[in-house]
């Protein structure tokens, strides 16, 4: 039959094809096999560049399972903990289009910090448990406290409050916070706004 | 005679030095109040030791170095503590922070003062303690606590010490007048902070504008004796010669490298200034308490340089010079250069108030609208750190961390040549401040971020643990219980009782 | 002979550049050409992918299709050549670098496409190329492409933080850089 198949030159056409592509596949399929990769090392990268805030707003459980949907395609402007600049960070790590952030997931707020206002506290260690870094201190019917510097600002710890006693305030800020401004505007800007 | 080399870049602003009257030195009048701000330095604020409404001396030590990189605070003369509190300090942003307020009984009592006649008694530590005590930081402008830079390391031996008296900002004398009225306290000084850290060489360098305090300072070299090496260099004026880097190039031919300090080159460089503080702390016993101030610019009847305790506020210091509040433009503290502008004239003098200028409209015009970069280059033939001032001000507008490193923002030193010599105004200097700000604030974020993944790492970790001690222990009451009930079923106790009380009946029964 | 292989390999990267000259290849030089990291991995996947295409065609052209008298498939078996040798590549750089993976995107597998490659392939054929030049061609257009490139995303990545007028922004001042770039190229003819 490949004789036959060899004197029509349709059929020689039809099998150096097939035969290209069947030498082409092995070679394909062998590679496919030699070179297969594991894990989400992007995902790591993604991670690194958020704040680690556990806090939620974004709709994933915390900043590594955001991490991975994001190396999955998922937008990368739903942090507001982390504001414009991780937004712009991600989009030039991954080579997009830097968004603004997304308003339904919250809004970029000033750093903050969690105090529990000890006069109401009750001991009852719900907040202890919510917190994502351990950052309070107490035991069962002793009285809780918040390590001001290890407080992400998450506020995780405000809802589970049986007797909300929990408020959150801005971060001080003072003279060794300080920073220049920078002059952005200039003449010929002005002159077209 | 050492070799002068010259450093790329650098502008020749106008001098204006003439104005302050270089070389005399008018005591200023004790002021009703003294303002001592808690961190007049590099690093962290002194803690209070007194309390207010205590009375203190000349010379007590009322706040406490805290850490390392610190420096004590004294009283200039004696008098009442009448409160610590937050009051407007000299600092670019006007803000406030917390001050010591001393009333002065215009007594000026002092402490009892211990020096030493001869320093090389003791050792370089006990000298080094000493000036810690004396609270002494860099009176160049910089305020790095002096006791820090001079500690014994591990680096390369130091084999020169360089007093720099370049003093290249325009309008600032104080250094020059100290230079012509007080040279022998300036070598003594030397000779004392030589000793410290064994250099073998002494290099005084002063700028070819300031011959009277070039001569001064040679006479009081020949005048003197030593066993070091000493000689005092005079090189062609330029701005900015007098910065630590720029002037170890000139005088050495060597740069520093980026990242690096001249000590990893065996050199030290120290103000005169300091150098005048660290002779009074070690020979007379004398802590940092009054420095020499330049008041100048054309909006003050009596400009000159003034001998001023420390802590008192500007505002004193402008009526005594004669401030003429219609004729001035705006305050700088500083010069005209690497100062900034004062808001509330209340604020106090402190250890690097150099100069305080008052100029007029003329003098220093508003400066004009900035406009688009024209990309002329000027300001890379400007930087005397030969960095590229033009990609730097794109890659800060970008907020382009990543580059901005590669461009090496932080071997900036803000000199403002580049600013001055560009020709659409713009504020460059101010684009690399703000650069650098918010570089170390995603830096400071970083570290706070790490931290926290740890803490939550950490917690996941915890949570697990406990739940599988909790699911061992379940597993293991499972399997005790399990255990028991298998024994049970060989023997079950109620079937044994029932049939042990059966036994008794039957045989009641039969023995009845 | 030596003289022959470096007039032809100038011939390809400068006088008759692929880019600026032909204008091939001009879709991943558009679309990759933001960031200088990945374009610098764009060109290495095309050199890659350039040398072994040149070489597999011939190879084809020259053992399978002329001795059987299929001439006449050479393009579509060309481009079965270079889609396996793109899918090999796309492996190769997932496997060492994710990250340019991810950043490459689509433009990885869409070398395929690139006329370039094709080009190549063909004009190797119309000049009648032996072995050695085919493959000198091949890789002379891949470093004629990469040095384009890389040019281009230097320039591109630091007119995005320039002033650029509006209506000017993004892939316009883009275009018009390359159309400088390209007359600029073109000074390279009467080189050779």
């Amino acid at each position: 039959m490949i004789d036959t198949l060899m004197q029509n030159p349709t059929g020689i056409a039809l099998l150096a094809l097939l035969g290209l592509g069947a030498v082409f596949g092995a070679l394909l399929g062998f590679a496919a096999v030699r070179f297969r990769t594991e894990g989400n090392p992007i995902a790591d990268q993604v991670n690194q560049l958020l704040p680690q805030t556990q806090c939620g707003q974004c709709g994933f459980p915390g900043c590594r399972p955001y991490a991975e949907a994001i190396a999955n395609g998922e937008a990368i402007n739903k942090c507001p903990p982390g504001g414009q600049e991780t937004i712009e960070a991600l989009a030039s790590l991954l080579d997009v289009e830097p968004e603004p952030l997304d308003a339904e997931h919250g809004e970029e707020k000033a750093p903050r910090v969690a105090l529990i206002r000890e006069a109401e506290c009750i001991g009852c260690t719900k907040c202890i448990q919510a917190c994502p870094v351990d950052a309070i201190l107490g035991a069962a019917k002793v009285m809780h406290t918040v390590i001001a510097d290890e407080c992400t600002g998450c506020d995780l710890c405000v809802d589970p409050c049986p007797v909300d006693c929990i408020d959150m305030i801005e971060r001080k800020t003072g003279i060794q916070h300080w920073r220049w401004q920078s002059p952005d505007v200039i003449a010929s800007d002005r002159v077209a706004a | 005679m050492i070799e002068v080399h010259t450093i790329k870049g650098g502008i020749h602003p106008p001098e204006e030095k003439a104005l302050s009257n270089p070389g005399h030195v008018i005591d200023c009048p004790m002021p009703p109040k003294l303002i001592l701000p808690l961190n007049q330095h590099i690093g962290a604020a002194a803690e209070p030791i007194v309390a207010v409404g205590q009375y203190v001396l000349g010379g007590e030590c009322l706040a406490t170095a805290t850490g390392l990189v610190s420096a004590n605070v004294h009283a200039p003369t004696s008098g009442v503590i009448a409160s610590i509190d937050d009051h407007p300090v000299p600092h670019a942003s006007g803000l406030s922070n917390c001050c010591i307020e001393l009333i002065p009984d215009g007594e000026d009592k002092w402490l009892a003062l211990n020096g030493t006649d001869d320093f090389r008694q003791a050792t370089p530590a006990d000298l080094v303690t000493a000036i810690r005590c004396a609270g002494i930081s860099g009176m160049g402008g910089a305020g790095f606590p002096t006791a820090v830079k001079l500690m014994a390391s591990d680096r390369t031996p130091i084999d020169t010490l360089i007093i720099n008296g370049t003093e290249c900002e325009p309008y600032i004398t104080a250094d020059d007048t100290l230079m012509q009225v007080n040279p022998a306290g300036i070598i003594e000084g030397a000779e004392i902070l030589a000793f410290i850290v064994g250099a073998e060489r002494i290099l005084f360098a002063v700028e070819d504008n300031k011959p009277e305090a070039a001569a001064a300072l040679t006479q009081a070299v020949v005048d003197t004796a030593s066993s070091v090496a000493r000689e005092v260099v005079t090189f062609p004026t330029k701005y900015p010669s007098g910065g630590e880097k720029q002037l170890i190039e000139i005088l050495t031919g060597q740069q520093v490298p980026s990242g690096k300090l001249p000590a990893d080159l065996g050199i030290v460089c120290q103000n005169t200034g300091t150098a005048v503080a660290v002779r009074d702390a070690v020979v007379v016993g004398r802590p940092l308490t009054h420095r020499i101030v330049t008041l100048t610019g054309r909006a003050l009847n009596k400009p000159a340089n003034y001998r001023v305790p420390l802590g008192t506020p500007i505002e004193f210091l402008l009526s005594i010079a004669g401030y003429q509040a219609e004729q001035s433009s705006r305050l700088v503290h500083g010069g005209p250069m690497m100062g900034f502008a004062i808001d509330d004239p209340r604020i106090p003098v402190v250890k690097t108030t150099n100069c305080v200028l008052a100029p007029t409209e003329q003098e220093f015009p508003s400066a004009p609208s900035a406009q688009a970069c024209i990309r002329c280059g000027h300001c890379a033939e400007a930087c005397p750190a030969s960095l590229l001032p033009q990609q730097l001000y794109w890659y800060a507008r970008a907020r382009d961390q990543e580059q901005l490193e590669r461009h090496n923002l932080f071997d900036c030193i803000e000199c403002g040549a580049c600013a001055w010599v560009c020709p659409s105004h713009i504020p460059l200097v101010q684009y690399y401040r703000a650069a650098k700000g918010f570089i170390q604030d995603s830096r400071e974020e970083k570290i706070r971020s790490e931290r926290s993944q740890a803490r939550f790492e950490a917690r996941q970790a915890r949570v697990e643990r406990e739940a599988q001690a909790r699911e061992a222990k379940r597993a293991a009451r499972k399997a005790a219980a399990q255990a028991k009930t298998t024994q049970d079923t060989e023997e079950d106790p109620i079937q044994a009782a029932v049939a042990r009380a059966k036994a008794r009946k039957s045989e009641q029964e039969v023995t009845e | 002979m030596l003289a022959d292989y470096a007039l032809l390999l100038i011939g390809a990267v400068l006088v008759n550049n692929f880019v600026l000259v032909q204008f091939l290849g001009l879709c991943p030089f558009m679309g990759v050409s933001n960031k200088l990291e990945s374009a610098m991995g764009m060109a290495a996947a095309t050199t890659f992918v350039l040398t072994l295409a040149s070489v597999s065609s011939y190879l084809t052209y020259n053992y399978l299709l002329v001795p059987l008298d299929l001439t006449y498939l050479r393009t579509i078996s060309f481009i079965l050549v270079i889609a396996v040798v793109v899918q090999f590549t796309e492996m190769v750089v997932r496997k060492s670098s994710p990250l340019l993976h991810k950043v490459l995107g689509v433009y990885l597998p869409l070398i395929t496409t690139n006329c370039a490659v094709l080009g190549v392939a063909l004009l190797n054929i119309n000049k009648s190329h032996s072995f050695t030049q085919s493959l000198l061609y091949g890789f002379g257009a891949a470093v004629g492409f990469s040095l384009v490139l890389i040019l281009f995303a230097a320039m591109r990545e630091r007119l995005a933080v320039a002033d650029v007028p509006e209506p000017f922004q993004g892939a316009a001042i883009g275009m018009v850089t390359a159309g400088l770039a390209s007359l600029a190229f073109m000074g390279f003819a009467g080189l050779v």
